[in-house]
């Protein structure tokens, strides 16, 4: 379903993002990407997205070469991934339910569509009471659930949370865990970067750990090992 | 683009315009100060135009007669002067007149009038005073006229007694006269274009920094798979709401100041009053100020979010 086909981005000071990196991802799979940080998770998600342009090699999603995905459709393509931020990228002059309406609307859904799916992806999530509250009323971890409802809303094939957990305590940390779990069992292929060792030995799913821009293990049924 | 789409854009335009209350206050606020100066750009433009017009409008020319010219070819002349293009209007004092008016000038100086009185008969000769529509065409004219005598059929007696134009000193005057105006106009221009240009400018950068406060949502749109033109939609609304409102309490403004303006300065400014002029204008003043406005904030968003959405 994705694939990093020998993907290295080298900067212009010389300073090495990523080298040679090659995995594949399969359809429903729940993988997480450890690493210090400056190991390259970010980077190697960005080019998911195509944030980033690699220096040589190429990113399959399906069997399009995302780099090449003209400008015109990239909002179309980044439709089919679900994103995740370690600081929610959520708009802050929207409410909890503009902002996953925001997300529908620009994939072309309808009015109806939207007043029936929003409220019911935020009781998915556990916030059917803060509908109409704007992201400073909410707390991290309840931003962060926002923003996971937004990730899902137009069922995505895929997920990336970018180091999730990061800004959140260890019970709203296993909350979030739990919410990526389930929508894991729901078919959903779901990367996950983090580097907190209990997140990973918890969840039993393989783990690709990555140092200084090149991946060192890729384990079927990992651990934090570094 | 479906209606709902437009319906959409519509919204988070006017939305977001309230609920930045603060950000959009500020720019509208720049937004007024340019079309201000704008309107006042106007306005000084109008008040030059009519004032340096009123000076040009000093100037004529006098065609002084022989006492002897029959009257009715005179008035034939003035019907051929009234034919020229260059002509604005002519007025006839024949030689009666002329001479009544010589003595309601001098009617407290006796001895003139009792010299006049010895003479017997009326010395004066009649007058035709010619406007000329541009301050340039007089001399146009004076050779129209020297060129018309001397068409004239040898032995009959000259009519044209003086053109004044051809004096050295009026021909001086009436030169430097249309040379003040024109450098006067034109100096006046260039720095109503200056001051438009820099406030202009200022307000292009406010709405610049407007819109960099929002470069961050503007990113996370893209992430979540806006398109270029659903992203920058809502901002180009915004735009042209904060020139929209600009040019409206722009007009607003001036109608308090142009009637204050109008009664304390219309003397002054050589009849024209601002305040009429604003009044007779409304229409016209509306669609520029409100349509400068309008296009300011359209272009200066439009340019603005360019630049954040290229990530």
């Amino acid at each position: 379903m994705i694939y990093y086909d020998r993907v290295s981005k080298i900067y212009a000071d010389n300073s090495v993002a990523l080298e040679d990196v090659s995995f594949s991802v399969e359809p429903g799979e729940f993988i997480s990407v450890v690493g210090h940080s400056g190991a390259g998770k970010t980077t190697l998600i960005k080019m998911l997205l195509a944030e980033e342009v690699p220096s040589s090699g190429s990113v399959f999603f399906e069997s399009i070469n995302v780099h090449e995905v003209p400008t015109r459709k990239m909002g179309e393509f980044r439709r089919k991934i679900g994103t995740v931020f370690q600081d929610f990228k959520l708009l802050p002059s929207k409410t909890a339910y503009e902002n996953i309406a925001f997300a529908m609307e620009a994939a072309g859904r309808n009015e109806e569509e939207i007043r029936s799916d929003v409220p019911h992806v935020l009781e998915l999530v556990d916030l059917g009471d803060k509908i109409n509250n704007f992201p400073d009323e909410l707390s991290g971890g309840e931003q962060q659930r926002v923003a996971i409802a937004r990730a899902i809303v137009n069922q995505p094939d895929v997920i990336i949370a970018d180091e999730p957990t990061g800004n959140l305590d260890p019970v709203n940390t296993f909350e979030i865990v739990q919410i990526l779990k389930k929508i894991n069992d729901l078919g959903t292929t779901i990367i996950l970067t983090t580097h907190n060792k209990g997140v990973i030995d918890s969840l039993k799913k393989r783990v690709i750990t990555m140092d200084r821009g090149r991946v060192i293990r890729d384990d079927r049924e990992g651990k934090y090992i570094l | 683009m479906n209606w709902v789409t437009i319906k959409r854009i519509f919204r988070t335009g006017f939305l977001s315009f309230w609920r930045n209350g603060f950000v959009s206050f500020a720019s509208v606020l720049m937004m007024t100060f340019t079309l201000f100066i704008i309107g006042l750009a106007i306005f000084t433009g109008v008040i030059l135009d009519t004032t340096l017009q009123q000076f040009r409008d000093k100037a004529d020319m006098n065609v002084y007669f022989t006492t002897d010219a029959p009257e009715d070819q005179i008035l034939a002349l003035q019907t051929q002067v009234n034919a020229l293009p260059e002509v604005a209007s002519t007025q006839y004092v024949s030689a009666t007149d002329a001479l009544a008016n010589f003595r309601e000038q001098h009617q407290n100086d006796q001895l003139t009038l009792q010299a006049l009185d010895e003479l017997g008969e009326n010395p004066l000769g009649a007058v035709l005073n010619i406007k000329a529509k541009d301050i340039n065409d007089y001399g146009a004219i004076a050779n129209f006229l020297q060129g018309q005598e001397a068409l004239q059929t040898t032995g009959t007696p000259q009519i044209i007694d003086k053109i004044n134009y051809f004096d050295q000193q009026h021909q001086d005057a009436v030169n430097r006269l249309s040379q003040i105006t024109t450098s006067a106009k034109w100096i006046g221009l260039v720095i109503i274009l200056i001051f438009v240009l820099v406030t202009i400018a200022i307000s292009f950068n406010t709405l610049r920094l407007t819109i960099y406060s929002s470069r961050e949502e503007i990113a996370v749109m893209r992430l979540v798979g806006a398109g270029q033109g659903y992203i920058r939609a809502p901002f180009l609304v915004e735009g042209v709401m904060y020139g929209f409102i600009a040019g409206i309490i722009t007009m607003l403004l001036f109608y308090p100041l142009t009637w204050w303006l109008g009664r304390s300065t219309s003397s002054f400014f050589g009849g024209i009053s601002v305040f009429s002029y604003y009044v007779d204008h409304f229409a016209l003043l509306f669609l520029i100020i409100v349509g400068s406005g309008v296009v300011l904030g359209l272009i200066a968003s439009y340019l603005a979010v360019r630049r954040y959405l290229r990530v």
